[in-house]
C-alpha cells in the first residue's frame, strides 16, 4: 500500500518535492535523450519480434500439413502412375486427403515463370498430387519406399526438409529480438541509476539542508524519483512516436512470406509501443528509487 | 527535552567533551559560553543527532538517540529550529521559499501563510530580501534568514549557533530580543556565543543560566555572568 502510494504521489501530490532539487539542464537532456534512444530501438526490436514471430507461425501452420508427390513418366504413363500413387497414399496412415492437381491450377503455379499462354498440353509437365497430412502426419521414409515400388515416376516434395531451418531462425530470430529488449531495459535501468547517483552526490548540501529541517529518507527521495521518472517517460514517449512513425512509413506486406515487407505491426499489435513509454518510467522510478535510498543510507 | 548524561565525543582519539552531565528543561533559556574551539558548536550538534555521543548517553524528547531511526531522526528535528554557525539554503529557491521548506518538508505546505511569512521576515529585518536568492544575501543577512527558518515551524526547541556572530550590536539585540519573545511562549532556547555582552545584557531580561565549556568538561558559570 505504501508502495502503491508512492508510485501514486510521484505524479501528483506535492510539486514542491521535485523543486528542491535544483535543475541541471544538460544532465536532464542526457537523460531524455537516452531513454528517448533506448525506447526507439524497443519499439524496432519489438516489430522484429513480433514480424518473425508472425511468419514462424504462418510457415508452420501452411507447410506444416502438406506436401506434394511430382510425377514424371512417358505420356502414356501418367495417367496409371497417378492412379497408383493415390491407391498407395488412400492406404497409408496419416493422410487426409490428396488430389491430383487440375491443369488450371498447375497453369496458375506456372505462370509467374512462363507466362500465362503456356501451352500445357503439348509439354511434357509432370503431374502434381497435393497430399494434406493429419495427425503426426505419414512415415516419409516408408512412403517414398513405396512409392518407388509401386509408381517409379513419383518423387515425394517432403516440404519440412527446408521448412525446418526456417521456422528455426524465425523462432531464434524472435528470442533475440526478446533478448534485445531486455537488454536495453537493462542499460536503461543502468543509465538512470548512474544518473541519478551523481544528481544525489552533486546535491549533497541540499540533502544536508532537507534533512536539517527534518526531511524523512522518502520525502528526498521522492524528489529526485519524481524528476528522473518524468524524463524518462518524455524522452521515451517522444523515442516511441518517432519509431512507430517508422514503422508506419515501412512498405505495406506486398505478399504472402515477403519477410522484410513484413516488417511492421499488425492489428492489436500497435498498442504493445504504447507501453514502452510506461516500463521506462516504472523502470526509472525503480533505479531512482533503490539509488536514492541507498545514498541516502550511507550519508546518515 | 534534551538530556546529557556523562556524555563524551572525541574525533579521531582526541576528546573534545567528556562527562557532560546536562538537562534542558521544557521552557528554559541557556547560553553556552567558552573559547573558540572548546566544542560549543560540537555538544549543539549532540542536541539535535548531527553527531552520536562516542561516550554516555544523550535523550532527545525522551527517546536515546542511539536507537533512533532516521525516520525518528526527522520526526524530532521537526520539533527543533536549528541555526547552524554557518547557515546552507537552497541556493536555487529564493528566501521565502526556503523559509517555507519545513512546512512542505513535514506535509504541512497548507499551513503556509504569505501574511506570517512577511512578519517573519520583519522580525529578522529581512523585508527587502525575501525574494532574493540565499547566494546573494551577505553573512549577516544569512544568520537572521536562518533564524527565521528555525522558527517558523513553532518548534519547542531552539539551538542556534552564534545566531548574533555576523550582526551589528543593534541587530544582535533585536534577535535575542526576538529569541526572549519566543522564550516567554514557551519554547526552550539554546544559545552558544562568545559575546559576553550580549548575555549580560539579556540577563537582565530573561532567567537565564549559563553554561561553560572549559578543557572538555562542561560548569556553571558563576555570578559574574
Ligand atoms: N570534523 C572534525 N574533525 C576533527 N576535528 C574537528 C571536527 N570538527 C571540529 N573539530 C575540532 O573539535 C573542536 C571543537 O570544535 P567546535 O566547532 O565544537 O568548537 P566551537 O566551540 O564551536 O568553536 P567556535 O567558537 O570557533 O565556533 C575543535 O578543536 C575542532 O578543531
Ligand atoms: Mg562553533
Amino acid at each position: 500500500m505504501e508502495r502503491l502510494r508512492s508510485i501514486f504521489e510521484v505524479f501528483s501530490g506535492d510539486t514542491n518535492a521535485d523543486r528542491v532539487v535544483p535543475p541541471s539542464g544538460f544532465t536532464s537532456r542526457l537523460t531524455s535523450f537516452t531513454a528517448g534512444a533506448m525506447a526507439f530501438l524497443t519499439v524496432f526490436a519489438l516489430a522484429l519480434s513480433l514480424a518473425t514471430g508472425r511468419l514462424a507461425d504462418r510457415w508452420d501452420a501452411e507447410l506444416a500439413r502438406t506436401s506434394t508427390i511430382r510425377i514424371a513418366a512417358p505420356e502414356g504413363q501418367l495417367a496409371a502412375q497417378s492412379e497408383a500413387v493415390l491407391e498407395v497414399l488412400r492406404t497409408t496412415p496419416g493422410i487426409a486427403s490428396a488430389r491430383v492437381m487440375s491443369d488450371a491450377e498447375q497453369r496458375k503455379l506456372l505462370e509467374p515463370w512462363f507466362g500465362p499462354d503456356l501451352p500445357l498440353d503439348t509439354l511434357p509437365v509432370p503431374r502434381l498430387i497435393e497430399v494434406l497430412e493429419e495427425g503426426k502426419g505419414p512415415d516419409m521414409v516408408g512412403l517414398k519406399l513405396r512409392l518407388s515400388a509401386e509408381a517409379p515416376g513419383a518423387v515425394l516434395d517432403d516440404h519440412t526438409r527446408w521448412r525446418k531451418p526456417l521456422v528455426n531462425a524465425a523462432t531464434r530470430l524472435r528470442l533475440l529480438g526478446l533478448v534485445s529488449i531486455l537488454l536495453i531495459a537493462g542499460s536503461m535501468g543502468a543509465m538512470i541509476t548512474l544518473a541519478a547517483q551523481s544528481a544525489l552526490a552533486a546535491n549533497g548540501q541540499v540533502i544536508g539542508v532537507l534533512r536539517l529541517i527534518g526531511a524523512r529518507d522518502v520525502y528526498i527521495a521522492r524528489a529526485f524519483v519524481r524528476r528522473f521518472t518524468l524524463r524518462a517517460l518524455i524522452g521515451a514517449a517522444i523515442g516511441t512516436g518517432l519509431a512507430m512513425i517508422g514503422v508506419a512509413f515501412m512498405p505495406a506486406p506486398a505478399e504472402e512470406g515477403a519477410f522484410l515487407t513484413g516488417l511492421g505491426f499488425v492489428g492489436w499489435h500497435w498498442v504493445l509501443p504504447v507501453f514502452v513509454p510506461v516500463i521506462a518510467a516504472i523502470v526509472a522510478f525503480w533505479a531512482t528509487r533503490l539509488a536514492a535510498f541507498r545514498a541516502l543510507s550511507r550519508l546518515s | 527535552m534534551i538530556e546529557l548524561k556523562n556524555a563524551g565525543f572525541n574525533y579521531g582519539g582526541r576528546d573534545i567533551l567528556s562527562d557532560m552531565t546536562l538537562r534542558l528543561s521544557p521552557g528554559s533559556f541557556h547560553f553556552l559560553t567558552g573559547p573558540s574551539g572548546s566544542g560549543k558548536t560540537t555538544l549543539l550538534n549532540l542536541c539535535y543527532q548531527a553527531l552520536m555521543p562516542t561516550t554516555g548517553m544523550v535523550r532527545i524528547f525522551e527517546q536515546d538517540v542511539r536507537a533512533m531511526t532516521r525516520d525518528d531522526v526527522a520526526r524530532v528535528r521537526r520539533r527543533i529550529g536549528v541555526v547552524h554557525q554557518n547557515c546552507q539554503f537552497l541556493d536555487h529557491i529564493s528566501v521565502r521559499d526556503n523559509l517555507t521548506l519545513p512546512l512542505s518538508v513535514s506535509g504541512r505546505e497548507s499551513e503556509v501563510d504569505q501574511g506570517n511569512v512577511d512578519d517573519l521576515l520583519g522580525w529578522v529585518g529581512l523585508s527587502e530580501r525575501g525574494d532574493a536568492l540565499p547566494p546573494e544575501l551577505s553573512g549577516g543577512e544569512r544568520q537572521r534568514a536562518a533564524l527565521a527558518r528555525a522558527i517558523i515551524m513553532s518548534p519547542d526547541l531552539i539551538l542556534a549557533d552564534e545566531p548574533t556572530g555576523n550582526v551589528d550590536w543593534e541587530m544582535a539585540q533585536r534577535l535575542i530580543a526576538l529569541l526572549v519573545e519566543l522564550n516567554r511562549m514557551g519554547k526552550t532556547i539554546l544559545i552558544a556565543t562568545h559575546d559576553l555582552n550580549l548575555i549580560r545584557n539579556t540577563k537582565s531580561e530573561v532567567s537565564a543560566r549559563v553554561l561553560r565549556i572549559s578543557n572538555t568538561k562542561l560548569q556553571l558559570a558563576g555570578a559574574d555572568l
